[in-house]
């Protein structure tokens, strides 16, 4: 991290950091869909208060790492604190706490709110309001935020200012004439947002008295300076000198750095009531600074913690398997680092008969293990192969056993009483032609309609409980193709529900093939099982027998292909100019040999598992 | 001792190129810079000479196949000159096999006596199959019919050995389509014949066809009852088979094939034509114009050579060997009593051969259809 002061913080004043009077503070975020311009607007935000200047501007600079950048989407979320003068003449600090933008980061996301007293709620002119942000808008409304609606874009010839005007006042219930309209990209109107950020935002409320608290909304590993905490003080102070305390755990730590980013970090003397910033103490994993965590001071400190705590839950499982199986140390200590930096992921190693070692990852949702993997893969240079995302399950037995699956493979034998497995509340967007045929898709996936609003004429809120096993199987990409990509979707965790569900085996001439069992709808257990007997009879090889391949729930087999033996596998000439190209022929076929994995008896080749486990939705991205 | 020698002599010309074939062969009489058909075979004698002053010490001729392309394009003229200097610049046996290929359609009555006259013993003809649809599949140029009577010629003109070449599997033949060119076959009373599923190879007009979907795939469980077929056909009118793709009446074996089969030593003399002397394999230049240049310059044609390793030989040998009737003895190709009870169990080696280490390993018809899976598990 940069010890030089960036540009155009002030040095002292009322409004120097760790000496801020609350009354001039402004905590918010920005609650937007993704590509609907939030970055552009806080790089826009970052040159209009002189923070950065516009030759070391780049675009989406709060973005840090490539992906984000290259995906549009912020994954961590940051602060940075802007000091703008007002219309008044008044110096005031405005802290921009930037906010994932994603379905599987929600309790990331309600913590950044949680530091917020106002949002600004960005939506695209030319889109509406999508389900993310609907979504986010309800957390922000939930914490009380004061929100002040903006539609960007207003230079796109497509955009229809008035039409998603009358939209969102319908939905947050203000004038249309108080949706202000800018555009990122131009700056147009970018001035007045900021004067309406200090005029509407009420300005933070602690007791500077009182012993510190100061909640944590984001935890981020840096390989310089190990974990670097934000925070956002509530109470009291946090200074220099202090040591202080993550009162979930009671872990002490000394403090090396307290500091705000503007937008590069600055040390800094201690952070007050109200203000933002960050707290270096040396940890060298986010697990011991997590999101959510109230930290205090370890002499004197609170005894309550600020509320809305909660432990990172894994949501969506999968197996991670290197292709090449000698990668596997190199995945273990790519997950290891991984790991320093993402409080939520979890793993433990696994074997599977079909793809070797690995190991069986927990994620928020489908997002974080598609992120994960892209990372592990890009920056690790490891090719993997993930078998199909579930959910987590808890097994009774007849007997009274409970037992919690994480791995199909894993479905305990013998009678079950009952499964349990998690719902969602699901929110969808959609364009109100395609309202029947979305219907049509949630029942299917088991879905309850929940409730359905007109966000305007031609635009609906479908709300539906859904078994988020249903979701993260290709719900998301069934909706897409369904509402020919204008459909959004949102979930949230709601607890669990009872179903009828079976765990259907495949086995190769009789043996199971643990990727690919499945736990599944009774309902479905039949089409699972032959869609992926058929899958496997078109990639696996001949061999010199007849391979069974069956789909089985318990002992009762459900469906049936046949490999059949191969009987031909003979070069018909081999003359004197034939040897050396049918001996480098069969040293070559060898070689694949020895990359074939035996199921039993059956020679597969490795490239059979990925393809068969490769959804339709991973095939159209190569 | 003089040690055995065969020589493959490559003549890489055709009247018109088949869709199926991949081999060295060119359609043009003339190849540019002076080099030209009708005085091509003057380098291949160039190469015999040089082939001489290397091995004619050590070893005698016993067999001499002549391939291509069309040899007979060259006419009866060059192809005995040829077998002339062979036999003033080397020993030959007495019993020495002299075998020509020839299309039916390119030979007559009078180049037959020719070639016999000039010392020639064995004439192969590429027939491929009696039925005109499969013919004009494979783009032949001859008409049904005209096989047989070209290897009824032959015999008249006193080749006591005629070889027919059949194509089985062609995309359009059906399993009575085979049966009477296997009538064809046995009608023109020849002693040996070749059957060769076909192969799409890459390259070819007919690997263009098949992609672009013109022409089906052949399929290999189709191959494999043809050529159970075709075996069953051959065996009832008293031919054996003594090669994966090769069937013949007693004494009527092809000697020089053989000595493929049986990694014995062979120079191949021509453009592209690959060599064998003592373990050490070596292919000459391809085109036939940079062919003749080298040869021309007093230069040797080859390309390139390489040494096998211990390991590679024994594949060779294994790949080779368990082609043939005489199938391989067991402790001489390193493999374990289990793996050849195994392979006896599953009906691909016949079971008299298991059990003793110096038991011969011979496949059985399943065993010949499924050699390589064998080979492959026979060498690791």
């Amino acid at each position: 991290m940069s010890q030089q002061p960036a540009a155009g913080v002030p040095a002292s004043g009322n409004s120097a950091p760790g000496s801020t009077d609350a009354g001039v503070i402004r905590n918010f975020c920005i609650i937007a869909h993704i590509d609907h311009g939030k970055s552009t607007l806080a790089d826009r935000m970052l040159q209009m208060t002189g923070v950065v200047d516009d030759r070391s501007m780049r675009a989406q600079y709060l973005d840090r790492m490539d992906i984000e950048r290259e995906r549009g989407i912020t994954i961590k979320s940051q602060a940075v604190r802007l000091p703008y003068t007002a219309g008044d003449g008044r110096e005031y600090v405005l802290n921009l706490i930037d906010t994932p933008g994603h379905v599987d980061f929600t309790y990331e996301v309600s913590r950044s709110l949680a530091a917020c007293e106002g949002a600004v709620l960005l939506v695209d002119a030319a889109q509406g309001i999508e389900a993310q942000t609907l979504a986010n808008l309800y957390l922000a409304l939930e914490n009380d935020l004061q929100i002040i609606p903006v539609l960007n874009k207003i230079d796109l010839p497509a955009a229809q200012p008035e039409k998603y005007a009358a939209e969102l006042a319908h939905i947050i219930g203000c004038r249309p004439e108080d949706v202000l309209k800018v555009s990122a990209k131009t700056g147009e109107g970018v001035g007045e947002l900021l004067q309406t950020i200090v005029d509407l935002i009420p300005a933070p409320v602690g007791d500077p008295g009182a012993p510190a608290r100061a909640m944590i909304f984001d935890s981020v590993y840096d390989t310089y300076r190990g974990v670097v905490t934000y925070v956002r003080v509530v109470d009291g102070r946090i200074g220099t000198r202090d040591r202080i305390t993550m009162m979930s755990t009671g872990a002490v730590h000394e403090l090396l750095e307290v500091g705000v980013i503007s937008p590069e970090p600055l040390p800094g003397k201690g952070l007050g009531v109200g203000e933002v910033g960050y707290l270096i103490t040396g940890v060298k994993d986010v697990r011991q600074s997590r999101v959510g965590d109230t930290v205090t001071t370890a002499t004197k400190g609170a005894s309550d913690p600020l509320g809305g705590y909660r432990d990172p839950k894994p949501m969506v499982f999968s197996g991670l398997y290197p292709i090449d199986g000698s990668d596997y140390p190199v995945l273990r200590d790519a997950l290891d680092r991984l790991k320093l930096n993402d409080a939520a992921l979890q793993y433990e190693p696994e074997t599977s008969v079909a793809l070797g070692f690995g190991f069986r990852c927990g994620f928020l949702g489908l997002l974080h293990l598609e992120i994960v993997r892209e990372r592990l893969e890009r920056e690790f240079d490891l090719d993997l192969i993930s078998t199909a995302p579930n959910v987590i399950y808890t097994v009774e037995m007849e007997d009274g056993k409970e037992s919690v699956v994480t791995n199909p493979s894993e479905f305990p034998e013998g009678k079950v009483a009952a499964v349990t497995e998690p719902v969602v509340k699901a929110t969808v967007i959609l364009p109100s032609d395609f309202v029947g045929t979305v219907m049509e898709l949630c029942q299917a996936r088991r879905g309850t309609l929940l409730g359905m609003d007109y966000l305007s004429e031609d635009r609906v809120e479908m709300r539906y409980t859904l078994p988020l096993a249903e979701i993260v199987f290709d719900f998301f990409d069934q909706l897409k193709s369904r509402t020919r990509g204008y459909a959004s979707l949102d979930y949230e965790p709601s607890g669990e529900q009872t179903a009828d569900l079976v765990k259907v085996d495949i086995l190769l001439h009789g043996d199971p093939v643990d990727a690919f069992s499945a736990i599944v709808h009774k309902d479905k257990a039949y089409s699972y099982g032959v869609a992926m007997a058929q899958k496997l009879r078109e990639l696996i090889p001949r061999q010199q027998y007849e391979v069974p391949i069956q789909a089985a729930i318990g002992s009762r087999i459900i469906a049936r292909e046949t490999i059949r033996a191969i009987r031909k596998d003979v070069l018909a000439k081999c003359y004197g100019g034939d040897i050396s190209r049918k001996r480098k022929l069969l040293e070559k076929q060898k070689e694949g040999k020895k990359r074939m994995k035996m199921v039993g008896r059956v020679e597969v080749p490795q490239e059979a598992f990925i393809a068969a486990l490769s959804t339709s939705e991973a095939a159209t991205k190569k | 001792m003089s040690k055995p020698l065969s020589l493959y002599l490559h003549i890489p010309f055709c009247s018109s190129r088949c869709g199926y074939c991949d081999f060295n062969t060119y359609t043009a009489t003339e190849l540019g810079d002076g080099v030209d058909r009708a005085s091509f075979h003057e380098h291949l004698e160039a190469e015999v000479s040089m082939a001489a002053r290397q091995l004619a010490p050590t070893h005698h001729v016993e067999t001499i196949f002549i391939g291509g392309g069309t040899p007979t394009l060259i006419g009866a003229q060059a192809l005995t000159t040829l077998i002339t200097r062979i036999k003033e610049d080397f020993d030959v046996a007495p019993t020495l096999e002299v075998t020509t290929e020839a299309n039916p359609d390119s030979v007559d009555r009078q180049m037959l006596d020719q070639l016999r006259a000039g010392g020639f013993t064995r004439i192969s003809l590429g027939m491929q199959s009696s039925a005109a649809h499969v013919l004009a599949t494979l783009e032949r140029t001859h008409t049904p019919g005209a096989s047989s009577a070209a290897a009824q010629q032959a015999r008249a003109a006193g080749f006591e050995h005629v070889n027919l070449d059949l194509i089985y599997g062609t995309p359009g033949e059906s399993d009575a389509d085979l049966d009477r060119s296997l009538d064809e076959v046995l009608k023109a009373g020849v002693d040996h014949v070749s059957a060769y599923s076909l192969i799409v190879e890459d390259g070819t007009a007919l690997a263009r066809r098949v992609a672009r979907g013109e022409v089906p795939m052949p399929d290999d469980d189709v191959a494999a009852d043809r050529y159970e077929l075709i075996d069953d056909r051959l065996a009832a009118a008293g031919f054996d088979w003594y090669e994966v793709s090769n069937w013949s009446k007693q004494g009527g074996e092809c000697r020089h094939n053989m000595a493929y089969w049986r990694n014995a030593d062979w120079w191949g003399i021509g453009p592209g034509a690959h060599s064998h002397v003592d373990g050490t394999r070596w292919w000459n230049v391809k085109h036939p114009r940079t062919y003749a240049q080298r040869i021309q310059a007093g230069l040797s044609p080859q390309e390139a050579e390489e040494t096998t390793t211990p390991e590679q030989r024994r594949l060779e040998k294994l790949m080779l060997g368990l082609r043939i009737r005489q199938g391989l003895v067991q402790s001489e190709i390193g493999c374990s009593v289990q793996q050849v009870a195994s392979l006896v169990e599953r009906g691909l080696i016949d079971a008299e051969s298991a059990g003793q280490p110096d038991a011969r390993i011979v496949l059985t018809r399943n065993g010949r259809l499924l050699a390589d899976s064998i080979v492959r598990e026979l060498s690791t």
